[in-house]
């Protein structure tokens, strides 16, 4: 542990992998509660897009990525809303545009820029720079001043859009609210976890926590644990075995799933048996 | 004087130019347990979605306590009680957190639960009798408890009017019992109650005022009076436009 923190760019990828296992489940739970898990995918292959754009403009990777998700959340919401296209099939419109437009833009690129694609999407140990941590850093702070403000609305809307709108809450909005978050822990996720893996660390600690729970407030908490937990840890192991930090952390994520699902049956057995 | 909570007036709606409503004339006051009844298809459902904003009307005005709906702007006084949750059974939501989210509104973003709400989110667990079931998770509860959490859910925000869609559909007969007598207690606090229910006969004895939606639109006739009598409605076709029938005997359109 100590070998690892000797190194500035291990010190700058384990803050950007604690930023994005802390706020990357505390979306995933509205997402998971909306049965939009796959959102973030969506979301994650329009910021490719907005990698290969960056590449071919010559502009900075984390701003360029973070307008193109913001946009590509907008024009989610704005599918759904106003053609006849069901939910499913305007996120795959998302999947296919995003990362055939984030490949063709690297290709057309100058230079090597179409292998260094590959980093942005398994997430790389090295390519965290100083300035980006402030940039990581202002936008998780966003994601929780946000959720501050409006997450009991979004709750609302998640457990029943119908009845949120009757009590005065603006359902749209809170929809494009939740893509926009989504695009933001896309965004902040990016580097260190890659944007093919990312919304796994908004999914799987959900997945794993609710086997256990009986409130969204705890499973958003335990959710938040597993993510910080699998993130650093699986960022340290990748150090050590020498593989992309992305599939480390998600396996490890899933192996939290793993063994709280399996755990979870003879507690669920005697809390039956006590009610 | 009572005062009429829901007034309204030649309403029509349409879904693709096929009228789901039309002409609807009804005037609701407070207290009243309406029976809103009607064959599939009647425009039941739709009827009270316009009640709550969620359906735009075509033509016709709809006001709540007087105020025309685009302007309403007092949604915790009016309440809907689904069947169930939609999202309910992907996340853990607990008890408590359902009943508080009838809490939850545009106006009190910037703080916290107050102590006032709190406190009115246990009273109204106490009400439908499932305090000590708080900390459970929603789906854990049988299908009638669940349906009170519902209830207690929308006593929370102190809403003075309940619309309730099939309250007692699939429930068993303790539970229809049971919720039965809560909707007894409520009217009892002169809480203003909207029932769509195919099921008359569970709260018949409470039912104030039935309202029938005929299956053919033009003939959406309601009636004020005693509750009917189970198998008595017959058939009214004078009524070209949806009159309430006043004071007659029960006697409504059941069919074209």
């Amino acid at each position: 542990m100590i070998a690892l923190l000797d190194f500035d760019f291990m010190r700058r990828a384990l803050v950007a992998a604690a930023l994005v296992g802390l706020i990357a489940p505390l979306i995933g739970v509205f997402l998971v509660q909306r049965r939009l898990a796959l959102l973030g995918d969506g979301m994650g292959h329009v910021a490719l897009m907005g990698v290969g754009l960056a590449f071919l403009l010559g502009t900075a990777p984390i701003p360029t990525a973070m307008v193109t998700a913001a946009l590509g959340a907008f024009l989610i919401e704005f599918i759904r809303n106003r053609s006849r296209t069901a939910g499913d099939v305007a996120l795959a419109l998302l999947f296919y545009g995003g990362i055939a437009g984030g490949v063709l833009f690297a290709s057309l690129a100058p230079g090597k820029a179409s292998s260094s694609l590959n980093s942005y999407l398994f997430g790389s140990l090295s390519t965290v720079a100083a300035g980006d941590l402030w940039a990581l850093g202002i936008l998780a702070v966003s994601v929780l001043v946000i959720l501050a403000i409006f997450g009991r609305e979004l709750f609302a809307v998640c457990l029943d859009p119908d009845i949120a709108q009757v009590q005065g809450i603006r359902v749209r909005a809170m929809s494009t609210l939740m893509a926009i978050l989504a695009a933001i822990v896309v965004v902040v996720g990016m580097r260190v976890v890659g944007l093919l893996l990312v919304s796994a660390i908004m999914i799987v600690p959900v997945a794993a926590a609710q086997q256990l729970t009986r409130s969204f407030r705890s499973t958003a908490v335990i959710a938040v644990v597993i993510g910080l937990i699998s993130s650093v840890a699986g960022l340290a192991g990748s150090f050590y075995i020498e593989v992309p930090p992305g599939p480390a952390i998600v396996m490890l994520a899933l192996a939290c799933f793993a063994v709280l699902a399996i755990a979870a049956v003879p507690i669920r057995r005697r809390r039956k048996e006590l009610a | 004087m009572t005062e009429t909570i829901i007034s309204i007036e030649r309403l029509c709606v349409e879904f693709d130019g096929e009228h789901v409503l039309e002409d609807v004339t009804i005037d609701i006051t407070a207290g009243e347990v309406i029976a809103l009844l009607g064959p599939n298809g009647s425009g039941k459902t739709t009827l009270i979605r316009a009640i709550l904003g969620l359906e735009q009307p075509g033509h016709g005005k709809i006001s709540l306590f007087g105020t025309p709906i685009k302007r309403f702007k007092d949604w915790h006084r009016i309440s809907l009680v689904p069947q169930r949750l939609p999202g309910a059974s992907s996340i853990p939501v607990s008890v408590w957190e359902t009943v508080m989210s009838g809490n939850i509104a545009p106006r009190s973003r910037w703080r916290p639960f107050s102590r006032a709400e709190k406190l009115s989110a246990t009273q109204a667990l106490h009400d439908v009798d499932l305090w000590d079931r708080r900390r459970d998770r929603l789906d854990a509860l049988s299908g009638g408890q669940q349906r009170r959490v519902l209830v207690a859910r929308a006593l929370a925000c102190n809403a003075d009017v309940l619309v309730m869609d099939e309250p007692t559909a699939g429930l068993d007969a303790a539970n229809v019992a049971a919720l039965s007598a809560l909707l007894t207690a409520l009217k009892d606090q002169g809480k203003t109650i909207i029932v769509v229910t195919h099921e008359l006969d569970d709260i018949e004895h409470l039912v104030t005022r039935a309202i029938v939606l005929g299956a053919s639109k033009h003939h959406s006739v309601g009636f004020d009076g005693p509750p009917p009598v189970p198998g008595a409605f017959a058939h009214d076709h004078h009524h070209h436009h949806d009159a309430i029938i006043d004071k007659t005997p029960p006697v409504v359109g059941m069919q074209p």
